[in-house]
């Protein structure tokens, strides 16, 4: 049953087959075979799973009208607000932290009838590509314990990929849904900035943060998504727009398409492999009718750099907020309000958030921000500019989602700007505001998951979706399982 | 061009508020050095006359009716304060 998608699994409670408690106690036992090894999952309370979902089961029995998740386990990325649960970020400072209300996309899970399924592991406040960078415990790789999940989002894709969850929720403020996604060969999707609610999101990039799905097929991606888009008037950067019913139309292929190839994403530092994998699917798109394209991004050489200011600039002022005073830790000893904020955030951050911290208090200090910050947003403007004429030419882009496969725990962090390398596909994105999708497109010679990325013009889901649907629809990548889930069955 | 261990100790006293040991500031004076070395080249892109982009969507004065709505109660809202007086957080003094 682990390995069915949410599909499947509410046609299974529709014909009686299944109901939620039996659906929840698969995925729990699920979780106490693997997660020992897999580490993806940091709070999860058996109990509080089991209410939910007997509550599911009860209105079903009452023919009660339910919501489109109904009796589905979604993990959520330990990043997002659930009242009265924790929320670390990964991070010591949050250690004791449980927030006074929902995210607003944990209000949708919870209108939806999903079973919320605890919350997973993460680089610390989003800030990493491997997710090593927690405080607590370092995620491996379901099909290779040795590697890395990727990150921020590291754990929520871990956990669908090793069946361990059929969704689950993470955020990508520079590719940390979608990186994570191709290494752990599933689905991973960035909406357009502003698609999803940030409400009860805790902000790392205020400007590039956006909550996005994981799911093990575009369909499932589809559904979850369109069960957290829409405006939310306590997000004042949210969209203007209703959510869309994305998983009608996701099996409908997109014809006429024109997709995009940018020589910029096929750089110095490719993966010959990589390479093979997203060369060889745009020959299946060939296949399904599409014509092929060159774009050019010529300003995407200066993404990862652009990123690294604008980030850290938003982080050092976003993370002002962890002073000791109103949640969080606090120093045991000191001397003043000035030492307390010192010893307090000296004590509860990890070195890759004080670095971020530091960069980013750098760039926007006298003297330098004109020279970093405000030049990065100039860049940014010209990043964006590339996107909005490549799309006049084309429907979608498509290229790698990471240059690399899974790397090893341990082999980039000693060296923050290699890690910082591995999302130099992926931040373009964030930094324009455009969608973009990860979908499996093969496997290496070592056997760890590459992934394809989509990108789409803003507010063109919808789309994005449909597309990515075709390749999934024409390729088996997808019924491939880790090997501690195939051994399982 | 080289961030010294200096300009790390008063960075983080003044403007990040981070206590560091002196093997944080030499390894961040380390770090720093190379990533601002690598994001240097941002100054071959071409901006004249270029406006900054701050935001994707560009929104500026986003309105909605000033409705009163319940709020959290005091003690909801101070329930994860380190440390509380009454109905107050309590801080040290802060005139040292």
């Amino acid at each position: 049953m682990i390995q069915l998608t949410a599909h499947e699994l509410r046609r299974l409670q529709e014909t009686g087959q299944a109901n939620a408690e039996s659906i929840a106690r698969a995925f729990l036992d699920a979780v106490r075979r693997h997660d020992g090894q897999v580490k993806a999952f940091l709070h999860l309370d058996e109990d509080e799973v089991l209410r939910q979902a007997k509550a599911i089961d009860a209105k079903r029995a009452a023919k009660q009208p339910l919501g489109p998740l109904a009796g589905i386990p979604v993990a959520i990325k330990d990043v997002l607000c659930v009242q009265g649960q924790p929320a670390t970020c990964g991070s010591k400072i949050l250690q004791n932290f449980r927030p006074p209300y929902d995210a607003t996309v944990v209000a949708k899970l919870r209108e939806a009838d999903a079973v919320l399924f605890g919350s997973t592991n993460m680089d610390e406040f989003a800030m990493g590509s491997s997710t090593e960078n927690s405080a607590y415990q370092t995620t491996r790789n379901p099909w290779n314990l040795d590697c890395v999940p990727g990150g921020s989002s590291g754990g929520s894709a871990a956990a669908v990929a090793a069946c361990e969850v059929p969704l689950s929720l993470g955020t990508d403020t520079g590719g940390s849904v979608r990186q994570p996604a191709s290494l752990c060969g599933i689905v991973g999707m960035k909406p357009t900035y502003g698609r999803v609610s940030r409400y009860g999101l805790i902000a790392y990039g205020s400007s590039l943060d956006q909550v996005g799905p994981f799911a093990r097929d575009v369909g499932d991606v589809a559904l979850l998504l369109e069960s957290i888009a829409g405006h939310d008037p306590r997000d004042s950067t949210s969209g203007p727009r209703p959510s869309v019913a994305y998983s009608q139309t996701v099996d409908q292929p997109l014809k006429p398409l024109t997709i995009g190839v940018a020589k910029e994403y096929f750089a110095e530092g490719l993966d010959p492999e990589v390479e093979k994998a997203v060369r060889t699917a745009i020959d299946v798109y060939k296949s399904l009718g599409a014509t092929i394209k060159d774009v050019t991004l010529p300003h995407s050489r200066f993404a990862v750099a652009t990123y690294y200011l604008v980030a850290t600039a938003e982080a050092s002022s976003n993370l002002a907020r962890y002073d000791g005073v109103h949640f969080g830790h606090r120093a045991a000893d000191y001397r003043g309000l000035r030492d307390m904020h010192c010893k307090s955030r000296g004590e509860g951050f990890g070195t890759e958030v004080k670095r971020r911290i530091m960069l980013g208090a750098y760039a926007l200090s006298s003297g330098y921000v004109d020279a970093y910050y405000l030049k990065a947003l100039k860049v940014r403007r010209l990043i964006k500019n590339d996107f909005d004429q490549a799309f006049a030419d084309c429907d979608v882009i498509l290229g790698p989602t990471s240059p690399t496969p899974a790397f090893r725990v341990g082999e980039k962090s000693a060296d923050p700007l290699a890690m910082y390398l591995s999302d130099i596909y992926t931040i373009s994105a964030n930094l324009a505001g455009i969608p973009g999708i990860s979908v499996p497109c093969g496997f290496s010679s070592s056997g760890l998951p590459l992934g394809l990325q989509l990108l789409a013009a803003p507010y063109e889901e919808e789309k994005l979706l449909r597309v990515a649907r075709m390749y999934e629809q024409a390729t088996e990548w997808r019924r491939r399982r880790p090997p501690l889930v195939a051994k399982d069955a | 061009m080289a961030i010294t261990p200096n300009e790390v100790r008063w960075i983080a006293r003044e403007l990040a508020r981070l206590d560091l040991s002196d093997a944080e500031v030499e390894d961040l004076a380390r770090d720093l050095t190379k990533i601002v070395g690598y994001v240097d080249q941002l100054q071959e892109a071409k901006t004249d006359g270029v406006e900054p982009l701050a935001h994707p969507l560009e929104l500026s004065n986003v309105f909605r009716p000033d409705n009163p709505q319940p709020s959290l109660p005091v003690d909801q809202a101070l329930a994860n304060a380190p440390l509380r007086k009454g109905d107050f957080y309590a801080v040290p003094g802060v005139f040292e």
